[in-house]
Formats: structure tokens, sequence, C-alpha cells
């Protein structure tokens, strides 16, 4: 810990406003004498400390729990009802449709753009332990040389298909969980039918 | 052309402020716009008659009766039974009901609507089709 001094350092660059300092940077560098000090110590500056700090990550809602169903706001899934697995460590929450059920696969979503409903669906049988953020990461393209005649041609398909090991995961989660769905009464039909504010519906007013 | 009047033991609903809702007895009048109020489940005090719908239920009590003296009353009326069974009481049950369906809940109801409203049009189609013939 430093010495603390006897009278606190007056500022060099008082604010005009909040946000904005009367003197630019180089006025500053000026003010402050560093190529006086710079040249005393042969070219080294003290820096100002290193910013460590670690965002938090965000917090989940308290009425979302692995197997909520949640209603979709946003994107092109929006309206649909989908089943909440687990919070990745980026924040982002992982959802599944299940994909037979209404057709959203394994999928990122943002909390922000999700109601939760108080339906809860079994969620024991499934392991999402393998998911994480890098397993949604893009997949990097290798990088063609440049030839003039391929410019006017299609060189790339148009669609990437999606690994087989992809659609082997979507399998293997949804299994178990379209078994615990078709165990309630009516919840696949549910799940099938897309979420829409009719007249006379006040979403203030809605229990979800 | 007046039916329900107030006075000491009218029950009434209120429809306004923190206890909006709930059944409350007249206990005395302070008044001309005020009545002092009691219920079982609250403490008794001073509301203005516009806060308060009348019912038709009235019960046996005096004047400013003990908490014991009004509970035992209602009981003896049965007020909790004779509301809950009116119309009007029915009405808000079932309002109260339909305000707290979850959203699951809604789909099954829109799910069961179209099944009866099915079976009625098929019954229809049947005795149409039985005068026509």
């Amino acid at each position: 810990m430093a010495a603390k001094r006897k009278t606190p350092v007056k500022t060099r660059n008082p604010d005009l406003i909040r946000g904005v300092g009367k003197y630019s940077r180089s006025k500053m560098y000026h003010k402050r004498g560093l190529w006086a000090i710079k040249a005393k110590h042969g070219g080294d500056v003290k820096k100002p400390l290193l910013n460590k700090r670690k965002p938090k990550p965000t917090k989940l809602r308290a009425s979302i729990t692995p197997g909520t169903v949640l209603i979709l706001l946003a994107g092109r899934f929006m309206g649909k009802r989908v089943v909440f697995l687990k919070q990745l460590t980026s924040g982002l929450l992982l959802v599944t449709g299940p994909f037979k059920i209404n057709g959203v696969p394994l999928r990122r979503v943002n909390q922000s753009y999700v109601i939760a409903t108080s339906t809860k669906v079994d969620i024991s049988g499934v392991n999402v332990e393998k998911f994480d953020d890098k397993y949604f990461a893009k997949e990097v393209e290798k990088k063609k040389k440049k030839g003039e005649g391929e410019f006017f041609e299609a060189e790339k398909e148009d669609k990437k298909t999606l690994p087989d090991e992809k659609k082997e995961d979507q399998k293997t989660v949804d299994a178990s969980l379209i078994k615990s769905i078709e165990g309630v009464v009516d919840l696949k039909a549910y799940l099938a039918a897309r979420f829409s504010l009719k007249s006379g519906m006040k979403p203030h007013e809605l229990v979800f | 052309p007046f039916k329900r009047y107030v006075e000491i033991g009218r029950v009434a609903l209120v429809n306004y402020g923190k206890d909006y809702g709930k059944l409350v007895v007249i206990v005395d009048v302070v008044d001309q716009n005020r009545a002092l109020v009691d219920a079982p489940d609250t403490v008794r005090s001073q509301m203005n008659f516009k806060r308060l719908t009348l019912t038709d239920i009235k019960i046996d009590i005096n004047r400013v009766p003990k908490k014991k003296t009004l509970i035992d009353a209602m009981e003896k009326a049965d007020v909790k039974n004779k509301w809950e069974n009116s119309s009007w009481g029915r009405k808000l049950i079932v309002q109260k009901r339909r305000a707290s369906l979850n959203d699951f809940d809604r789909f099954k109801l829109m799910l069961a609507k179209i099944k009866k409203a099915g079976i009625a049009r098929q019954e229809l189609a049947k005795l149409k089709k039985e005068t026509a013939a």
C-alpha cells in the first residue's frame, strides 16, 4: 500500500461536464511532464494498473429452473414453447424444443427474451454435461486462395449441413425428455403450439 | 324500490382499497358516509359506504359485537356458504379461478372448449338430420 499524501492530489484536468475534460490527451502529456519523466528514466513511465475485473455470470431468474417450459419472445422461434435445460457459463440458457415436437433444436437463448411459465418437465433423465458455449461456436472456414475465375462460380455449398454428431446429441437429449413429456396429458400438444397474445389478454395481468 | 339496506348486520363486499374483495359486516354507522365494519379476519375499522357494495345477506347481531360474538353469529347464519352458493359469489369465484390460470391451463381450457363445441355440433347435426328425414 502506497503511503497516503498529506494533501490530496489536485486534478490537472478539470471537467467541463461529466465525462469531458478540459485538456486533450496531447496537452495532458505535456502538462504531466511525461516527456521529461521518460527522458529521466530512459523511456519507462508508470502505467496505470490493469483492470482485472471479471464480469459476474448473469443471475438466473428464480422462476427459471431446469425443466421449466419457457416461451421464446424473439427470433426465428418466437412464440414457441420450449424446455429449459441449463444455464451456460456465458449466461445464456441452453434450451431444446424437443426437436421432434416443435422443431426447436438444442439452442442458446438469452434470458431477457424469454417468459418463464410455471410448468415444469421432469428433466432427470437428461445428461447435459457435455454442452457448453464452445459446442455452439461457429465452424472456422478454411481460407481459400482468391482465384479470378472462382469468383463467378458458387464455390461454397449453399447450406451447411449439421454434422451427424450434433444430430445424435439432439436425439439422445430428446429421447428421455419426450418420454417424460408424454407422461403428462396434453403437454406434447402444448409444446407443439405457439403462444400468441389474443384479444382481451392483458400481459400484465396474465399468470404464466 | 330499495331491497338492500344499510343496517347493523348487513354483509357487504369491499370494492375498493386494501381489502378489495373481502366480505365484511356493518356493525355500526358512524355518520352519513361512514360505517364501522368488521370481519373475522380483519381489524374492526371504519369504511366509507362508497367502498362497500351491499349484499343480500344479513346476520343477527347487536351494535358493535365482540369479535367472538360476531364470528358465532356468522357461523349461525352460514354466511360463507350462502355467499359461495349465490350467483354473485359463484361468479366471483370463477373470475378468480380464470385470473389464476397458468399458460398450460389456458391451453388445456382451449382444447376443452373446442371439444365441447365439437360434441354440441355433432348432436345438432344429428337432430337436424332427424327432422329433415
